[in-house]
């Protein structure tokens, strides 16, 4: 792989500007270290996830929307107002009993923002992203995860141009939950691949 | 920190959730939060305004980076950094 496919533009001038900006307040001490993290956090577990979940969500209760939505996950997605920049290439790849799908980005951290927010820290950490290729049936037991070994694990790498998005299996007990409950039950996590619901 | 829910400087939503096209927007969103926090008590009011004036300026331009401008605006018209440094440090 060549190393344009993960570094698809130079900072722009708006960019640079607020490159700028925040290397000059965090200088003068008015932004308190890990604040701007902190910010984005909320965002990331609570408030970015919502649109995959709802996508996930749709899915569970249409059969012919999970078709849909397997066959092209960007068409899919932009039928319920989703997608945009970085999501533009989306494929949903489906956990069923006989397959656990996970998704890593092994040279940086690709990631598809419309529809999952804010990637979680430890998705662009190096160990992440050499492991979950290398032995993704321990990785994942270490972050909870234990995958039975009658089930096979794909591990899908991102890259600018294909961003995946895990449907989770739809957890048991919930026939007669409705679609925006169930939008709630689903996790970031779930939708990397790195916990079952 | 609290956004407008409608008027001009309602953020872009996406079925109703806060939309970031790129990691550095939502820095900058964190990076306002910060100064609205640290250096404005938490009183969103004079950031909020300049918000408003730099969509009104240029109404075509992307929301963030009118978002950006403001936060320049206020501060630099605040005297926490001055125009010139800003202007050296994004040109490096």
């Amino acid at each position: 792989m060549s190393d344009d496919h993960h570094q698809p533009h130079s900072p722009s001038p708006v960019e640079r500007r607020a490159a700028a900006l925040e290397e000059l307040l965090t200088e003068r001490g008015l932004v308190p270290e890990g604040f701007i993290e902190e910010v984005n956090r909320a965002y990331e577990k609570d408030i970015g996830p919502m649109n995959g979940a709802k996508v996930v969500a749709r899915a569970w209760v249409d059969a012919k929307y999970k078709m849909r939505l397997l066959a092209d996950g960007t068409t899919a997605i932009a039928e319920l107002g989703l997608g945009g920049a970085q999501g533009e290439h989306m494929v949903v790849v489906e956990n069923t009993p006989e397959v656990h799908n996970v998704v890593v980005c092994t040279l940086c951290s690709c990631y598809p923002w419309p529809v999952l927010g804010l990637p979680p820290a430890w998705y662009k950490d190096p160990p992440y992203r050499a492991r979950m290729v290398r032995e993704p049936r321990v990785l994942l037991a270490e972050m909870g995860c234990e995958i039975d070994e009658s089930v096979a694990v794909r591990v899908w790498d991102s890259s600018a141009e294909i961003r995946y998005l895990v449907l989770p299996g739809r957890p048991a007990g919930t026939e007669d939950v409705p679609e925006d409950e169930l939008a709630r039950l689903v996790t970031r996590d779930s939708m990397i691949g790195v916990a079952r619901l | 920190m609290k956004l407008d829910t409608d008027g001009p400087a309602t953020p872009p939503r996406r079925n109703g959730e806060l939309a970031f096209d790129a990691p550095w927007q939502a820095r900058v969103f964190g990076l306002a939060a910060a100064v609205v926090e640290v250096c404005f008590n938490g009183d969103r009011e004079q950031f909020r305004r300049r918000l408003i004036t730099a969509i009104a300026a240029q109404p075509d331009r992307p929301y963030w980076d009118s978002w950006t401008a403001a936060l320049e605006d206020l501060v630099v018209e605040s005297g926490l950094v001055s125009a010139n440094c800003l202007n050296e440090r994004a040109a490096e």
